[in-house]
């Protein structure tokens, strides 16, 4: 019976469990669009100062146990011209 | 013009259809016009649950078909008259619920009643998103349990980005229905406290329906709970539902395994 009790006590496995997941679900679902939406403003941003190929750009997100990365790979050319000053 | 609200969940089986009756019941009883819609064609129940199956003669697709009226599609209750049924068609396929459709009767069904309460489908589909795409006040009816509160989480995504009202740049009034809850298991901590759900979905609660005998009687007699045992649990948290949903400040009952053992007591007595 003592065994039972302190066996049943689940429900602050399921909170927490829940709490990891959807801290993930909620940054990268519901807007299956999101690295799109990043891809351009980032690219955006770095156009600004330097003239980039946006076939060149990648943009990844993934997701590994407790952590996300969000990996971002930009080929800049080194002879091109500086886009616009600051 | 009336208020569109829908019960909506993600997950089945978790209250949405037994919820929407007795809200409307609710509602209906304290005099305001009430209509009850079935979103979920194929495999319509709320008509069951209300004891109306034997009354449906045209449905919602009928109504965008152009082959019936709103008004002769409608069924008035038999015991509350304030509240009327929209059913969902059992045969027709789901894609014969369009978009132009839905904007067309919701519209006139609010411009003649108080409420109109839009029972969604489970899942995150086409159906689900058209009985939440005109309404003003979400309930989501949650389980304290894991697949329904994370089911929860989606749906609550999906109501700030697809609504109309959030499509135009406002918010959706959300509140969470917390049902089938059991407070001996989570007294012993077997289930999620109230708490941590809404830790969890930080929405205001606006009820909590203790899972009881009583609602299921009342949808195996086809009556909404709040007039087959009015005087159960659960009963008084939907019709306490019905008065937040007025505006009205009800402290909120927390439900406690010793009343629900002592409801069985005079229950068996009776």
């Amino acid at each position: 019976m003592m065994f039972g009790f302190f066996k049943l006590r689940s429900a602050p496995v399921a909170r927490d469990r829940l709490k990891v997941l959807l801290e993930h679900e909620r940054a990268f679902s519901g807007k299956p669009d999101l690295i799109n939406v990043l891809r351009e403003e980032i690219l955006g941003v770095i156009g600004k100062h330097v003239a980039i190929d946006p076939g060149k750009v990648r943009l990844t997100a993934d997701q590994a146990g407790q952590v996300s990365t969000l990996t971002i790979d930009v080929e800049i050319p080194t002879d091109l011209p500086r886009a616009t000053a600051a | 013009m009336g208020t569109v609200l829908v019960v909506t969940s993600g997950k089945g089986g978790v209250g949405k259809t037994t919820s929407t009756a007795a809200i409307g019941a609710a509602l209906a009883a304290t005099g305001d016009k009430v209509a009850v819609v079935d979103f979920d064609v194929g495999l319509r129940n709320l008509d069951l649950v209300l004891g109306a199956e034997r009354r449906v003669v045209f449905d919602f697709i009928n109504v965008i078909q152009g082959h019936a009226k709103l008004s002769q599609a409608l069924i008035r209750d038999k015991r509350l008259d304030k509240l009327h049924l929209l059913a969902a068609s059992q045969t027709r396929d789901k894609d014969a619920l369009t978009e132009e459709g839905v904007e067309e009767v919701i519209g006139a069904l609010r411009s003649s009643f108080d409420w109109v309460i839009c029972d969604s489908p489970a899942g995150i589909e086409r159906g689900a998103k058209l009985a939440m795409r005109h309404a003003e006040i979400a309930i989501i009816v949650t389980n304290p349990e894991v697949s329904s509160v994370r089911d929860s989480d989606r749906i609550i995504g999906i109501l700030d980005a697809r609504t109309a009202k959030a499509e135009r740049g406002e918010t959706i009034q959300k509140h969470i229905l917390i049902a089938r809850y059991d407070p001996a298991r989570a007294a012993r901590g077997e289930m999620m406290s109230i708490d941590d759900v809404l830790e969890i979905l930080s929405l205001p609660l606006i009820g909590i329906v203790p899972e009881s005998q009583s609602v299921l009687q009342a949808s195996n007699v086809g009556s909404p709970v709040t007039l087959a045992n009015p005087k159960s649990p659960a009963a008084h948290a939907y019709l306490d539902v019905a008065r937040r949903l007025k505006g009205e400040t009800v402290k909120m009952r927390i439900p406690t395994g010793k009343r629900k053992m002592f409801a069985g007591l005079f229950r068996r007595a009776a």
